[in-house]
């Protein structure tokens, strides 16, 4: 097999000793992130970027990857101990991990969790080797017409998919957009919203607006509605599994990337839909029906196992397609941008070792995260006490440490705190903040598709639809934008 | 923007108590409903995107059918399309659902003197980065940012801030090659 040499190739950079080391910080950053309440996955990533900025490529995505990965694991430890989920993807596992914690089985949530977790991403990485070659080679020979299409998949996937009112999804969208025009247009150099400022000239860096939104905006929200007195998480023990609660989980295990797999990988926005779908499917197969609600062990096996088989298939979709489906993967796709490596198929042919060392580096991931978890749960609940004034300093402190080595501009903090306080009012009115990142990383490279395939066109709009690809691409928007008869099997937003 | 800033404190207990008659004409209108301030903000944008992109020099050297014009025409429009659109799901009692999360108390009214707080600080800090060094303005940053979210240990919060300051300094600025300025206390060192 091709693929299997090329991985086996990807072990080979993935092993090196430094390369180790970046898969180690990045594990142990995911889950201390995952773990403490306020940074998300995608927050940590992109407060990370400027980190990366003297890292060779291969090194940054392997941390990358495993803050990605580490984050879904830590995530479902403060769900269970504490019942407030900080990342969508763990919403589910509250549901039924917290109950059990409560009655003393907090050890067993734990661990079906994190066995389900490095279940999911083995099989959702595996899955990836197979899948991702073979999406490259289909979508080889793309041009200008089909990466615009894919573009407005992106735009239409993540403002109508995901959260609860499309309006509100658009208005984000399009701030996003508008960010994304401010500076030099790229194909004639005419100024764009710069009001003749020669700082504004080179654009608003995508980093300073990820963590503007990201960072600044959720430390601001926090901080105005900060809970005085935090909730005490549950004492906990080593995470075991007995013989019986082996023989209930084994089969949500696998069936969990079933589900999880082929989600992520579809613009349908992540880990939200998939979970949610397997623990009602658990449900429904179960024997033990009854203690749904009150704890029910297969209800942590199957969603977390499909949450991290979700992370795997996004990779698919931004790998081989420059297509991102979740907030990490978005704020990945900058720090590609950053390289200025393009992901799309023909990464896999310019960029073999940086691509197959990544996903050799998801195995690694995975197997030390399961180390990390299982025995060292106890102490990673620890960091659950962390006093929260210094927690939130901490993400301003960094924030601003980033946003510095951009450009070594203060004009680039001023800026930041601006966008910060836009983030904060998109979270006060329920504007999502994903569609306005995405808006900013493919806006400018949308209009240069939709340019560059006007251009080989002559102008008429027939050259935006005329390969199959970008055909097929349209009739998925169209499908999506009748989706929402089917997101009614979502339960109202639980956060 | 301010103005629907205004308005936020109460307005959390407003909605909860479904709008009882206690103010008169346009206030009691406005109460509760200060995302239409989010309306004129898209307004805003929307206007000044297209003011900018129709006001731009046509003497560019365009290749292509698609000059630089075309595509902030279209988000302008849109932007106030979807303006009009918000205002009228507004109006009709739509309402944005305020982001929750394991620190979030959403019940509790919104605390806009720490976050007045901690912007001043942030911008403290653009200030004196440059004149007095990363160390320095970091570690005022970070105790400030605590102190404004109401840690009270005077003993031990500028001691965390300082040794965090200066570690991240030389993290960066040696050991990853990301510069950070110095100010005068490095260069004393």
């Amino acid at each position: 097999m091709d693929s299997l040499s090329s991985l086996l190739d990807g072990f080979g950079t993935a092993l090196s000793p430094v390369n180790l080391l970046w898969a180690a910080v990045g594990v142990l950053l995911g889950t201390a992130i995952g773990v403490l309440p306020g940074i998300g996955p995608a927050m940590a990533v992109a407060l990370l970027l400027p980190v990366t900025y003297g890292l060779d490529p291969t090194a940054a995505f392997i941390m990358f990857a495993g803050i990605y990965y580490g984050g879904m694991f830590g995530g479902s430890t403060t769900s269970i101990l504490l019942n407030t989920p900080g990342e969508t993807a763990a919403v589910v596992a509250a549901m039924e991990g917290h109950p059990m914690a409560r009655s003393g089985r907090g050890a067993q949530a734990l661990a079906a969790a994190a066995i389900g977790h490095f279940a999911g991403g083995m099989i959702g990485t595996c899955l990836l080797v197979f899948l991702a070659p073979t999406v490259a080679d289909l979508a080889v020979d793309i041009g200008a017409p089909d990466y615009f299409a894919i573009m407005v998949l992106a735009f239409i996937a993540v403002t109508s998919v995901l959260g609860s009112s499309r309006i509100r999804g658009f208005a984000s969208l399009l701030i996003g957009l508008t960010i994304g025009l401010v500076g030099l247009d790229q194909m004639t150099g005419q100024q764009r919203l710069t009001f003749g400022s020669l700082q504004l000239a080179d654009g608003i860096d995508v980093v300073i607006v990820a963590v503007g939104l990201f960072a600044i905006g959720e430390a601001l929200w926090v901080a105005l509605h900060l809970r005085r007195r935090p909730d005490e998480p549950i004492p906990v023990g080593r995470p075991w599994l007995g013989k019986a609660e082996l023989r209930r989980t084994w089969k949500p295990w696998l069936r969990g990337p079933a589900i999880g797999f082929p989600f992520g990988a579809i613009p349908a926005g992540g880990a939200e839909i998939p979970t949610f779908l397997s623990y009602v499917t658990e449900k429904r197969l179960s024997k033990h029906r009854d203690e749904f609600g009150k704890g029910a062990i297969e209800g942590v096996a199957g969603p977390e196992s499909a949450a991290s088989a979700s992370a795997a298939g996004t990779l698919v979709s931004m790998l081989t397609l420059g297509l991102p489906t979740t907030a990490v993967a978005a704020v990945m796709l900058a720090a590609f941008q950053q390289y200025g490596i393009q992901p799309g198929p023909l990464l896999f042919e310019r960029e073999p070792d940086l691509v197959w060392g990544l996903i050799a580096s998801l195995f690694i991931a995975m197997v030390m995260l399961l180390v990390l978890n299982l025995p060292l749960a106890p102490v990673w609940a620890k960091l659950l006490r962390i006093p929260r004034p210094y927690l939130y300093a901490g993400i301003l402190f960094f924030a601003a440490v980033g946003a510095y080595a951009v450009g070594g501009e203060p004009l680039d903090l001023v800026i930041l705190l601006i966008i910060g306080l836009l983030g904060l009012l998109m979270r006060r009115y329920g504007l999502p903040v994903l569609p306005a990142v995405i808006g900013v990383i493919l806006g400018p490279g949308a209009e240069q598709q939709l340019r560059r395939a006007l251009q080989i066109s002559d102008g008429s709009m027939s050259g935006l639809v005329d390969t199959p690809f970008s055909v097929t691409v349209y009739v998925v928007i169209a499908l999506i934008l009748c989706w929402p008869l089917a997101k009614r099997l979502v339960p109202g937003r639980v956060r | 923007m301010t103005d629907s800033h205004a308005d936020t404190n109460t307005d959390t207990a407003n909605n909860t108590a479904n709008k009882t008659d206690t103010g008169t004409g346009l206030r009691a209108f406005l109460r509760g409903r200060s995302e239409l301030g989010v309306c004129a903000l898209l307004l805003a944008i929307g206007v000044l995107v297209l003011t900018d992109a129709l006001t731009m020099d046509t003497d560019f050297a365009q290749r292509g059918p698609v000059g630089p014009r075309t595509v902030p025409i279209v988000v302008g429009v849109a932007l106030l399309v979807v303006a009009v659109l918000l205002a009228v799901d507004v109006l009709r009692g739509g309402k944005g659902e305020a982001e929750g999360g394991e620190d979030i108390d959403l019940a509790a009214p919104g605390d806009w003197r720490t976050v007045l707080l901690l912007a001043g600080v942030f911008l403290a800090n653009a200030f004196l980065i440059d004149p007095l060094g990363f160390p320095i303005s970091g570690a005022l940053l970070f105790w400030g940012s605590a102190y404004a979210l109401g840690s009270r240990a005077f003993h031990r919060d500028p001691l965390i801030a300082a040794v965090l300051s200066t570690v991240t300094f030389f993290v960066f600025d040696r050991l990853l090659a990301v510069p950070l300025p110095g100010g005068p206390l490095m260069e004393v060192l």
